[in-house]
């Protein structure tokens, strides 16, 4: 970086202040940050949701959301000053010189226009090219971005086309102006493994081709491993520390960064079946099911012991969440059973006893949305108690204040309130504490950590760790997230298209020969090492990665 | 589009059986009426024995239910009957009004839904402007007024103040479509005064809605005006709603109509329904809500046709 000399400065950044309406004063969520970036860069910025990393993005373009506002300091882009520019000056920079791609491409795109459409609005708007002229271009990006069908993607509309093509898309519009700098805001969070991979291939390819500085916005850290020259950390609007990418990988100076490089460290014993015969808490056996006339599960099997954890993974639309569905009765089979300690349920869980339907819980990914934000704790933890445990009064009071303990959330101050008062993580507490209520044995966690912070996430972990061990419960861990199966998981079913296509000890599924799907899955998630991404791209080929692999 | 095709056929089908329910509903609400019909329309000086041939030349002697089964043969092949109390046919007596009833409504729509689509986009525009708020104030005021407040109002100012147009909207069939137009003028303008408020409302509203959502910011990060963001961006994706909202203001105003017709003294068939009623011309009646009926499902109909044609997920499927 020493050789970069200060008229190479694109941003710079000083002071900057941030503040954000609610409860009707304003709030400082960011506090003087601090930012250079040269041409040709790549910064990562990096931290915890709440961080401030999006915001700072933004008035980076000099735009701050409806409820926020930049309070001070000052935001130069090539010399000119954001802060006091003009709203339609600023507006001119906006698709031309500064660009921005959104977490969400499949929201972020509009509905009712083609996508070719969306991508030459800006080269139209500023009359930098031709109708036809920009359609070229834009196709010419398409094929670069490794897109399928390249001269003729862009004329569908975005429901048209996947998720990962999209996002590649929306880097492909971020370029149409061929801008000097790109904020991509967490552009792979929402994609699987696979469909990350190419992603992140396409962005850093055309980053370096067109030697455009980017702001890269993530809480990965081995995805901003790959993609960024300097790493800057973020913890609650206030800068960490700053430092070239290995050497912040390599030797991270402060205690909130080294506790982050940690996250992944939680490992627990792995646990085998039980020898004395005793049969599985859930057996899925030969299960067919379908939503209207798509078939969406073939011939899935498997068992689930007590005590045990059983990670399901798979990319999105493999069938994971569906199976859970099947187990607990909101989508009877087509055909196949479900067992219970050996014994049959009915398919549909209006025909099961309460007995049945007390021993499968469920926790779900959206804490947010799976909490009915109107009733208090003690009535989300305490109508499953009443329900199924026919408790009352003061007992009812004081089993509330044991699950209340149980997860590790301190009965006198959270008894009376309400959902959205919680932080992320404890309301996925509270999930966990409603689910034990009904005293289960067995508990269904759907991606339960993948909307969390990686370090609220390993308390979620451990506590769940802890529960089995208390409590003697069996999990069926639903995720996509292979770093949470290596931590947690007994054992391992990789589903694809609705089949499993391997299943066994997670020593053995993470030990080669694999499945070549499962080898795909594996080889696909991000490690810490700056240069993993060049590496596999050099062993597999460019082309050979993500969704076009051969499996 | 043959996926539209198909949906319109259930659509339609499914309309006629509300048609039949509602039929249903019509016989036997007005068979609820207090007090005798023949008594009715014979008058108070009736002898015991017309009242009592009236009663069977009706064929008011037969059980209820058979008399609804006549009535439903007859109006299935047209025929719905003879008014009671001028003997003319059913379906003439309601032709012609209903033809001026529509001729009202479609030059109130033709002024209105405009306005109000284009009205809704500036306040969207320039939301909690001054512009916004007047804009808000005044519709809200017309819409808060009743209609015959409104007419009266307005024949005030436009009929006696300064005869600018004429204070009853009688037309009759030869006149040119110019003068048709000038003596309907103010009925129509009451109309446009009663629904715009609502469509406009909805249209700031529908947008509004979106511009929370991540391809407005995007379009606003690409640099797009204002303006652009709204009707290019959010406008599109807000047609369900305000085509939902401007459907059920057409129907309102077919069979909303009834006290302008009255203050403007204008041929529509809602003047007929009134009469008709006070009357007990049941047969008037009955064909009067059936074709009420039917224009709703139409133009719901017509609103759930539009709001697919204006979805891009269901015009164009993966």
């Amino acid at each position: 970086m020493g050789m970069l000399k200060d008229k190479d400065v694109l941003l710079k950044i000083r002071d900057l202040h941030i503040e954000g309406y609610s409860d009707e004063e304003w709030i400082e969520i960011v506090h003087g940050v601090d930012l250079t970036l040269h041409r040709g860069e790549v910064l990562g910025l990096i931290g915890e949701s709440g961080a401030g990393k999006s915001t700072i993005g933004l008035a980076a373009m000099g735009f701050a959301r409806d409820g926020c506002r930049i309070s001070g300091g000052s935001v130069e882009f090539d010399g000119m000053e954001l802060t006091t520019t003009p709203k339609s000056d600023l507006r001119a920079l906006r698709g031309s010189r500064i660009a921005y791609v959104a977490q969400s491409a499949a929201a972020s795109f509009n509905p009712a226009h083609k996508i070719i459409e969306q991508h030459i609005e800006a080269p139209l708007h500023y009359r930098i090219q031709k109708r036809v002229e920009a359609q070229e271009d834009a196709m010419a990006l398409y094929e670069r971005l490794r897109l399928p069908n390249p001269r003729e993607i862009g004329f569908r509309y975005p429901h048209q086309v996947s998720g990962g093509q999209l996002q590649r898309a929306m880097t492909a519009m971020a370029m149409a102006c061929r801008p000097d700098l790109i904020i991509f805001d967490e552009p792979t969070t929402a994609l699987d493994v696979t469909t990350q991979i190419e992603v992140l291939a396409a962005i850093r390819d055309i980053v370096d081709q067109f030697n455009t500085a980017a702001i890269y916005i993530t809480h990965d850290l081995a995805v901003v491993a790959q993609m960024a020259d300097t790493i800057k950390v973020l913890l609650k609007g206030n800068e960490v520390e700053e430092a070239p990418t290995e050497q912040m990988l390599e030797s991270p100076e402060d205690d909130y960064t080294k506790s982050l490089w940690a996250v992944r460290s939680f490992k627990r014993e792995q646990k085998s079946r039980p020898t004395d015969g005793s049969p599985p808490v859930v057996s899925v056996q030969d299960v067919d099911a379908a939503y209207g006339e798509t078939k969406v599960l073939e011939d899935v099997s498997f068992d689930i012991y007590p005590g045990m954890t059983v990670a399901v993974v798979g990319e999105s639309g493999s069938g994971k969440s569906t199976t859970a569905r099947c187990i607990t009765g909101l989508l009877p089979p087509l055909k196949g059973k479900i067992l219970f300690n050996g014994e049959e349920m009915p398919p549909r869980y209006q025909d099961r006893s309460w007995e049945q339907l007390r021993q499968v819980q469920m926790i779900y990914q959206m804490a947010d949305t799976a909490l009915n934000p109107k009733v208090r704790i003690s009535d989300i933890i305490g109508r499953p108690a009443e329900f199924y445990g026919g408790l009352k009064g003061t007992e009812l009071k004081s089993r509330v204040d044991e699950l209340l303990d149980l997860i590790e959330l301190d009965p006198k101050k959270f008894y009376n309130r309400y959902p959205p008062e919680l932080s992320g993580g404890q309301k996925q507490r509270i999930g966990i504490a409603r689910a034990l209520a009904a005293e289960p044995q067995f508990i269904i966690c759907d991606e339960v950590t993948s909307a969390l912070d990686q370090l609220v996430a390993e308390g979620i972990l451990r506590l769940l760790d802890k529960l089995q061990d208390e409590l003697n419960l069996a999990y069926m861990f639903i995720t996509h997230d292979l770093a949470t199966v290596r931590s947690i998981a007994d054992e391992v079913v990789v589903m694809q298209q609705g089949r499993v296509v391997e299943q066994g000890p997670k020593d053995a599924m993470f030990r080669p020969p694999h499945h070549p799907y499962t080898d795909l899955l594996l080889s696909s998630v991000p490690e810490m090492d700056p240069n993993w991404l060049t590496t596999l791209l050099e062993e597999r080929g460019v082309d050979n990665i993500g969704e076009a692999a051969e499996v | 589009m043959g996926d539209v095709l198909k949906l319109v056929a259930k659509r339609l089908g499914l309309g006629l059986v509300t048609l039949l329910v509602v039929s249903i509903l019509i016989f036997f609400a007005v068979e609820l009426l207090p007090g005798d019909i023949a008594q009715a329309v014979l008058g108070q000086s009736a002898t015991e024995e017309t009242v009592q041939a009236m009663r069977e030349q009706l064929g008011l002697d037969r059980a209820a239910p058979i008399r609804y089964l006549d009535w439903l043969a007859g109006a299935v092949q047209g025929d719905f009957g003879v008014s009671l109390v001028s003997g003319e046919r059913v379906s003439e007596a309601i032709g012609g009004r209903f033809a001026n009833t529509l001729f009202l409504a479609a030059y109130a729509a033709v002024i209105a839904v405009p306005i109000a689509i284009i009205l809704g986009i500036a306040v969207a525009l320039f939301r909690n402007s001054i512009f916004d708020r007047v804009a808000n104030v005044l519709t809200l005021t017309s819409i808060s007024s009743p209609e015959f407040f409104l007419g009266y109002v307005l024949i005030l100012f436009f009929a006696v103040r300064s005869s600018m147009f004429p204070a009853i909207a009688s037309i009759s069939d030869g006149m040119s479509f110019g003068d048709l137009l000038y003596r309907s003028f103010l009925p129509a303008l009451t109309l446009v005064l009663v629904v715009v408020a609502h469509m406009m409302r909805m249209t700031r509203a529908a947008i509004i809605n979106l511009l929370a959502s991540p391809y407005i910011e995007m379009a606003r990060l690409k640099g797009a005006p204002p303006w652009k963001v709204i009707v290019h961006h959010a406008l599109p994706n807000a047609w369900a709603p305000i085509i939902n909202v401007v459907a059920l203001n057409l129907a309102y105003l077919i069979t909303g109509v009834v006290l302008v017709e009255v203050v403007f003294v204008y041929p529509g068939v809602g003047q007929l329904l009134v009469d008709a009623v006070s009357k007990r011309d049941f047969p008037i009646v009955q064909a009067c809500c059936l074709v009420f009926a039917a224009t709703f499902i139409l133009l719901n109909l017509a609103a759930d046709v539009g709001a697919i044609l204006t979805n891009p997920r269901l015009r164009h499927p993966k």
